[in-house]
């Protein structure tokens, strides 16, 4: 009975979660089959980084699907689940991790959509055994782009199908997601952590580990330098049987929200040292082992609500770079000697092995190890970015689009040989270009 | 089938005829009662959307299968026979739930004749003949909950809510009066007061200080609903906020912006 309205306060910008942000407004409706008529973009939880989500400066709409969240079937015994693009992984995990289904691949954070999973083909601890979430996902309900709703699968316009899997909603707006949810033996993670010296180290460790854990992913103190760059922490973990876990459920951890943002010096070089140092001594006993709930392992970070305000109102990017199993050995070291040499303080950095070639023309992942790490915005990221795209050139590898705000078109396009194929298929579906993003606009070279 | 007992607690679960479920605070709300195991039987315009609401709610865990019939708050004939499929799908009747209604700004109404017919109709007219009904059949299987949402803007007469608030005010007079005739014999009217709530209703309007999400709605809804409460303000700050409002002189109501 209610009338759709959209949000057209003057002046208004939507922003990513690194702050990075553009004007724009949002169209909150249930109904994405009506709302996404004459949009360019669609947008779920807006935890891209940077402007995957931002729509383009001459049309600054975009289409909130968070509230067209409905779980439309669900079969309890294939595991097979039907659901509106906007629905947020933390409900599906509330809803089903009781009962015993868990999402085949989930991303570090749960406050996402089905949507925005697809569009960004997202990965997890477990890429080097069950690939992307896109290889999970058996059928998309898309609108395009002209005005037709449709289906599509591996069977049914496939080149649609693919080309949304990682194509950052620019050939379609995703309207409902169908994958195939997993049985998992008991609502907690058996993880063991270890210490690990240097980034030689930790290729190693990691390639050692992926023989017999399904989910690894190393944690990086990225303000040591010299003999112990890239010196961190190796976390491995795996469903625990129903006999290793309590009885009961693990419980809902707290979730303060950040109430005001830090003064830009607190993220200076010492306190960034201080907090890595801590974290590294944390881990002195070299080695642990034992139950955790899914919160803490998969999503430390949802933890703090709001933690981006931890780096100020300029906010923070992230730069994820992929660095190919072709590249020449040492290629981590050589992407941290950047970072180390340039005094690019970095709160987080995170290394994970991945296995497997996405099956979207544009996913992200590929054999090989991604680096992800976050930066602040100072006035000397720009240059500390392009000196790690520069390196990433050489190394064969590629960029996140979905952390991404400041990489140069020319890098981009350099590094991305599989745009040509893109385009074609953005030819085919949306000749006129009426789906783009300001990402879009910045890298691909789409009109403003 | 056990109905509820006299605290409105209830040990099966709850029969629940919902108009209003497949949107905003209807969809939180009918999500928590599903949650909570109760049987469902949604009423609404839209087939295709019904479908998809009770698709919804069986996932959430609605005990046996959510039923649905066509009903529509511009037709009044449309009540009777969609509140009888919904006692004959549930085997009974626990609790009605009314979230339905029309909401469009002063300004709107007042450059829109039609449109405010239309909006004072289904706002109040309707919404008590729908009412009448599901109290008839509520009483007729020895009481329950007939849940009605009305507004914070039928409290006293302000600026910005003139006529929607007239409806409101109409609206939550009759469900006092209504809870006050028909309690002893087993009826509890309780009527809803939200405040500010984000939803698709109220994208694009000034956000208010203690703006609410659906959910926290639905929380505070059903726990008004175990308890047997005649009136329930949610999200829960705005009955403080509207305790003072109430209390304002009209001199003061005429120069603020509220």
């Amino acid at each position: 009975m209610t009338k759709e309205r959209s949000k057209h306060a003057q002046g208004s910008r939507l922003s990513g979660w690194g702050r990075h942000s553009a004007p724009g407004s949002e169209l909150l409706t249930e109904n994405l089959e009506r709302g996404s008529a004459d949009m360019p973009l669609s947008r779920g939880l807006g935890r891209s980084y940077g402007d995957s989500s931002l729509p383009p400066a001459d049309k600054p709409f975009a289409l909130n699907t968070t509230l067209a969240d409905r779980i439309l079937a669900f079969d309890e015994e294939s595991g097979l689940l039907r659901a509106e693009a906007g629905l947020a992984l933390a409900e599906l995990n509330r809803l089903l991790l009781p009962r015993g289904w868990f999402t085949p691949v989930t991303p570090g954070t749960q406050y996402v959509t089905l949507g925005g999973m697809v569009a960004a083909d997202v990965h997890g601890k477990n890429q080097h055994v069950d690939g992307d979430f896109g290889d999970h996902v058996t059928r998309l309900l898309m609108r395009v782009a002209d005005e037709r709703v449709l289906w599509c699968s591996p069977e049914e316009h496939a080149d649609l199908f693919y080309g949304s899997i990682g194509g950052m909603g620019l050939l379609g707006h995703i309207l409902e997601v169908e994958f195939t949810m997993r049985r998992v033996p008991s609502p907690w993670i058996w993880q063991e952590t270890e210490r690990v010296a240097n980034i030689d180290a930790f290729e190693r460790a990691l390639s050692d580990a992926a023989k017999d854990w399904p989910m690894t992913v190393g944690w990086i103190d990225c303000v040591a330098g010299g003999a112990n760059l890239g010196r961190g922490i190796l976390m491995k973990g795996r469903w625990a049987t129903a006999d290793e876990a309590p009885k009961d459920p693990p419980h809902a951890l707290p979730r303060p929200k950040l109430p005001f943002d830090f003064p830009s010096w607190a993220l200076g070089r010492l306190s960034v040292r201080a907090f890595n140092e801590l974290y590294f001594r944390k881990h002195f006993r070299k080695e642990t082992r034992g139950l955790v709930g899914p919160q803490s392992f998969f999503y430390p970070l949802d933890v703090l609500r709001d933690w981006y305000r931890i780096y100020g109102q300029r906010g923070f990017t992230q730069w994820q770079g992929l660095l190919p199993r072709s590249a020449p050995p040492g290629a981590a070291r050589r992407t941290l000697e950047i970072l180390s040499a340039r005094g690019g303080a970095s709160f987080l950095a995170v290394i994970k092995d991945c296995n497997r070639a996405g099956v979207g023309t544009l996913s992200f992942p590929a054999p090989g190890i991604t680096l992800a790490l976050d930066i602040p915005m100072r006035d000397d990221t720009q240059a500390l970015i392009d000196a790690l795209n520069e390196q990433l050139l050489r190394e064969g590898g590629r960029i996140y689009l979905a952390k991404d705000s400041l990489t140069r078109p020319e890098h981009f396009h350099a590094m991305e040989p599989r745009l040509a194929e893109f385009e074609r298929l953005r030819d085919v579906w949306d000749p006129e270009r009426k789906l783009r993003s300001a990402q879009s606009v910045r890298l691909f070279g789409d009109r403003a | 089938m056990k109905h509820q007992n006299h605290a409105g607690q209830h040990d099966v679960g709850r029969r629940v005829a919902f108009l209003g479920a497949t949107r905003g605070m209807g969809r939180a709300l009918a999500r928590r009662m599903a949650e909570a195991g109760d049987a469902l039987f949604l009423l609404g315009r839209e087939a295709a959307e019904l479908e998809r609401s009770a698709a919804d709610l069986e996932a959430y865990g609605a005990r046996g299968q959510v039923g649905h019939a066509l009903c529509d708050l511009e037709q009044p004939d449309s009540f009777a026979p969609a509140l009888d499929a919904a006692v004959q799908a549930l085997g009974g009747l626990d609790v009605v739930v009314l979230t339905a209604g029309i909401f469009a700004s002063q300004q709107a109404l007042e450059d829109d004749a039609e449109l405010l017919a239309r909006l004072l109709r289904v706002d109040f007219t309707h919404s008590v003949l729908f009412c009448e009904e599901a109290r008839r059949r509520l009483l007729a299987h020895g009481g329950g909950t007939l849940c009605v949402f009305s507004s914070v803007a039928g409290e006293r007469g302000r600026k910005p809510v003139v006529l929607y608030g007239a409806s409101k005010a109409g609206l939550s007079s009759y469900l006092e009066g209504l809870d006050h005739r028909y309690r002893a014999e087993g009826l509890r009217v309780l009527t809803v007061k939200p405040g500010f709530v984000r939803t698709s209703m109220t994208a694009g309007l000034p956000e208010p200080p203690f703006a609410g999400d659906p959910d926290d709605v639905a929380r505070t809804v059903l726990r008004a609903i175990d308890r047997g409460q005649a009136v329930v303000y949610a999200p829960a700050p705005w009955r403080a906020v509207m305790a003072v409002i109430r209390h304002l002189p009209r001199s003061v109501m005429r120069r603020v912006n509220f």
